[in-house]
């Protein structure tokens, strides 16, 4: 793990209790996740027991504590969302990639996550990739756009 | 830049800023909200801006992005002044024509026009569109006014002088007098008197007093916060400063779900300007009133929805609620005296001071004042954030601005202020948007989601629904919340398989009971709501659940069976492809069929077939 990133997060804010939940994403958005070495530093930079940082991460739907794919796939499943088939698309998605919603795929391409709402309700069902939406969402456009990515993929690896 | 450091000032600035805005004849006004960027609205605002330097117009051209304009349907839309023109479901395809015709030469493109679903005839402007003609848009409609990172903007069409006139000519009491007669009630789903919160907290003893502007926009199907927060943060720190002001605090906290980027940058950047302008500091505009703000993000829980487990999470630690025996007004965020109000709560705060008290109560009911501002999603044909006058009937939402149900489906229910609210069904849609009235009628306005559901949604799948996210997201801390809804999502599940039994009815009634009377904090208190409305009103389908069991809807899949009408059935294949579960099978152009040990009734094929074969018993 790459601590230079860390010790820019923690800089100035020496026992702040207080700050850890944005210590905590920050670290999440520097590393995809936050590695429990990160964790040991955060419980005596800040002054917060390890337990109690653990408990924080483990707490927050937010923070994840292990490395996610390359390509987050996101369902949103909001009221909107649901009424609309979003259920379809995590069926599509999870028997296409073969792995359940916090998942990882054996490649470490791609991983199912799910969420409360994203807040783009009127354009619902949405999927988004790596935090870019896709409105209207069917399970064709979804399949159709999973595969362009693994096609990518593929080319990339062969380009390499 | 030189801080402002009068009232004086500040107005000079405004009209500044105002002259220079209007020397840009033309204005081209693109949403740049996050529901319109997932309908690629930043393609077609780089298109426009390459489309505006290539033109050689950028000079008398003026493109405005902003937050949302509410037609989020019609996503990617744009606003053109002079003239109203509105255009809709524009691509990046269409930017050269929009620069040269519009903007340049004034022609209106009439496929860029809204066309009535009804009439089909083809609307120009965007007030004379029904879906915007029924509102009353009092906060949504300055969003198109201003670029959400443009501070000057917001100067320039008056913004910060309901600050200016709150700290130069009225007292703290006089403030929360006004906010009290208003009849001003919290947006963010208590309802509770704003004016009353603010009294209580102001008398509160203690030199060391906070504001909190709830953004953890918690309610799946709500998004009123994150526009208003996106499109004019400017406008909620405003009314932050001036609940500071009256109750005497000298800090305060944005709180803002970390699943919603935009308005999280976009709140950063508003502090950050507002402290360059010295209307965040000390001595602000020249007063000896101080105040400064912090931007701290959710970590995606919804309990912090509840103040108590909002403040322990500003603290750093894990979002739990705790028995309010003392209110949060006198022991709040560190135990010290705080007021915490939702988004739209405080975007109201500062047009209550400029206008009169008087002026926001004339709006409403009896028990309701002011506008209130819905995310009207689901079945329908026009979805959006739609602003009405307190006291408007579901109906005029439903159907006058949301125009109905789409592919011809009976309306069925509308399900109101989020997991904590109910479902009503249609006889009840003449039911005015009244927190007292919709909650005696057992759901809420809550924070203002407005889900349509017509014939192809199940009502006890809603109650499951709900319940699985409430289960999900209870804390569990204290035992009627997290093992009452564990049990009631048990029972819901055995009606939703085929396995329940009529008593289960009287117990999840009972559970529910108890679920509401004993849990700490209002998730558990309200987490049964959702079945118990649709108990009330949809009794019917568990029971055709229970007794016959089927699911009216088709939706619950141990109940139905997928088949293919070998009738209508062309033998194209989509199915075949679709089926993730190899379940269809068939030569081409012969009728295909589905295998039923293998279907496992997710429904892709349905959505699939251009001929609607696919049947659902």
């Amino acid at each position: 793990m790459n601590m230079s990133k860390l010790e820019s997060i923690l800089k100035g804010r020496s026992s702040q209790p207080h700050q850890l939940i944005e210590v905590l994403h920050d670290v999440q958005d520097s590393y995809g996740y936050i590695p429990e070495e990160a964790m040991r530093e955060i419980s005596v930079f800040l002054g917060v027991p390890l337990i109690e940082v653990y408990r924080v991460a483990s707490f927050y739907k937010a923070f994840k504590l292990k490395p996610s794919g390359k390509y987050v796939i996101t369902i949103c499943n909001g009221t909107a969302c649901h009424v609309r088939g979003s259920q379809l698309l995590l069926d599509q998605v999870a028997s296409q990639l073969g792995i359940k919603h916090g998942e990882v795929t054996e490649d470490g391409l791609f991983s199912i996550e799910h969420v409360n709402c994203l807040g783009a309700c009127a354009l619902g069902p949405i999927a988004s990739e790596n935090g870019s939406y896709h409105h209207k969402m069917t399970p064709a456009k979804l399949r159709k756009f999973i595969n362009s990515l693994s096609r990518q993929e593929k080319e990339e690896v062969k380009h390499a | 830049m030189p801080k402002l450091a009068s009232k004086e000032d500040l107005e000079a600035m405004g009209r500044q800023l105002l002259s220079k805005r209007q020397k840009m004849t033309k204005t081209l006004i693109l949403c740049g909200d996050t529901a319109c960027k997932a309908a690629q609205a930043q393609e077609v605002i780089d298109a426009v801006n390459k489309e505006l330097l290539a033109q050689e117009v950028d000079s008398t051209v003026h493109l405005r992005v902003t937050g949302c304009h509410g037609f989020c349907e019609q996503g990617p839309v744009a606003v053109i002044e002079p003239g109203n023109v509105f255009y809709c479901h524009i691509t990046p395809e269409d930017a050269h024509d929009i620069v040269t015709k519009t903007m340049q030469n004034g022609e209106v493109i009439e496929r860029l026009l809204y066309a009535d679903p009804i009439s089909g005839e083809k609307i120009r402007t965007e007030s004379e569109i029904p879906f915007y003609k029924a509102q009353d848009r009092q906060l949504l409609s300055q969003n198109k006014e201003v670029n959400p990172c443009s501070i000057e903007d917001y100067i320039a069409i008056g913004g910060y002088t309901a600050l200016a006139k709150a700290i130069e000519s009225l007292s703290p009491e006089e403030i929360i007098h006004e906010i009290k007669v208003s009849g001003l009630r919290g947006r963010g789903g208590g309802g509770f008197p704003t004016g009353r919160k603010w009294a209580e907290c102001y008398e509160a003893p203690g030199d060391e007093k906070y504001v909190i502007c709830n953004a953890d926009e918690g309610d799946p199907g709500a998004y009123m916060d994150r526009c208003l927060l996106e499109g004019n943060p400017y406008l909620v720190l405003e009314g932050m400063m001036i609940g500071a002001y009256a109750i005497g605090a000298t800090k305060g906290y944005i709180y803002v779900r970390n699943e919603y980027p935009l308005a999280v940058k976009h709140a950063r950047l508003a502090v950050e300007q507002a402290r360059k302008f010295g209307l965040l500091g000390e001595d602000i505009l020249g007063s000896s009133f101080s105040f400064d703000v912090d931007v701290a993000r959710g970590g995606g829980a919804f309990v912090c929805g509840e103040s108590t487990a909002l403040m322990a999470s500003l603290e750093g630690k894990v979002g739990e609620p705790r028995a309010k025996d003392v209110h949060t007004v006198v022991d709040g965020l560190w135990h010290k005296p705080t007021t915490l109000n939702n988004v739209e709560t405080w975007a109201n705060i500062p047009s209550i001071i400029l206008n009169g008290a008087s002026w926001f109560a004339s709006k409403g009911t009896r028990g309701s004042k002011g506008t209130k501002i819905l995310a009207l999603t689901g079945r329908i044909k026009n979805t959006g954030l739609v602003e009405v006058a307190m006291g408007t009937p579901i109906r005029d939402i439903v159907f006058d601005i949301g125009g109905g149900a789409t592919d011809g489906k009976a309306i069925k229910a509308v399900q109101t202020g989020g997991p904590s609210g109910g479902c009503l069904p249609v006889d009840k849609f003449d039911l005015p948007i009244d927190f007292d009235v919709l909650y005696e009628a057992g759901s809420m306005v809550g924070s203002g989601g407005m889900v349509v559901m017509d014939e192809s949604s199940c009502m006890v799948d809603v109650a499951k629904y709900f319940l699985t996210f409430l289960q999900d997201e209870s804390c569990g801390m204290c035992v009627p919340c997290r093992l009452g809804i564990d049990r009631m999502l048990e029972i819901i599940t055995d009606i939703t398989e085929g396995r329940g039994t009529p008593e289960q009815i009287d117990l999840l009634e009972e559970l529910a009971d108890t679920v509401t009377q004993a849990s700490l904090c209002g998730l558990g208190k309200t987490a049964a709501n959702p079945v118990l409305s649709t108990l009330r009103y949809f009794r019917e389908e568990y029971e055709a659940h229970i007794k016959s069991h089927q699911c009216p809807a088709g939706v619950c899949k141990a109940l139905i069976e997928y088949s293919i009408d070998p009738e209508r059935c062309t033998g194209c294949g989509r199915c075949i492809r679709a089926c993730i579960h190899g379940a269809i099978s068939g030569e081409k152009k012969e009728p295909h069929v589905i295998n039923p040990e293998l279907c496992q009734k997710c429904g892709i094929c349905r959505g699939e077939c251009k001929q609607e074969a696919i049947l659902v018993k």
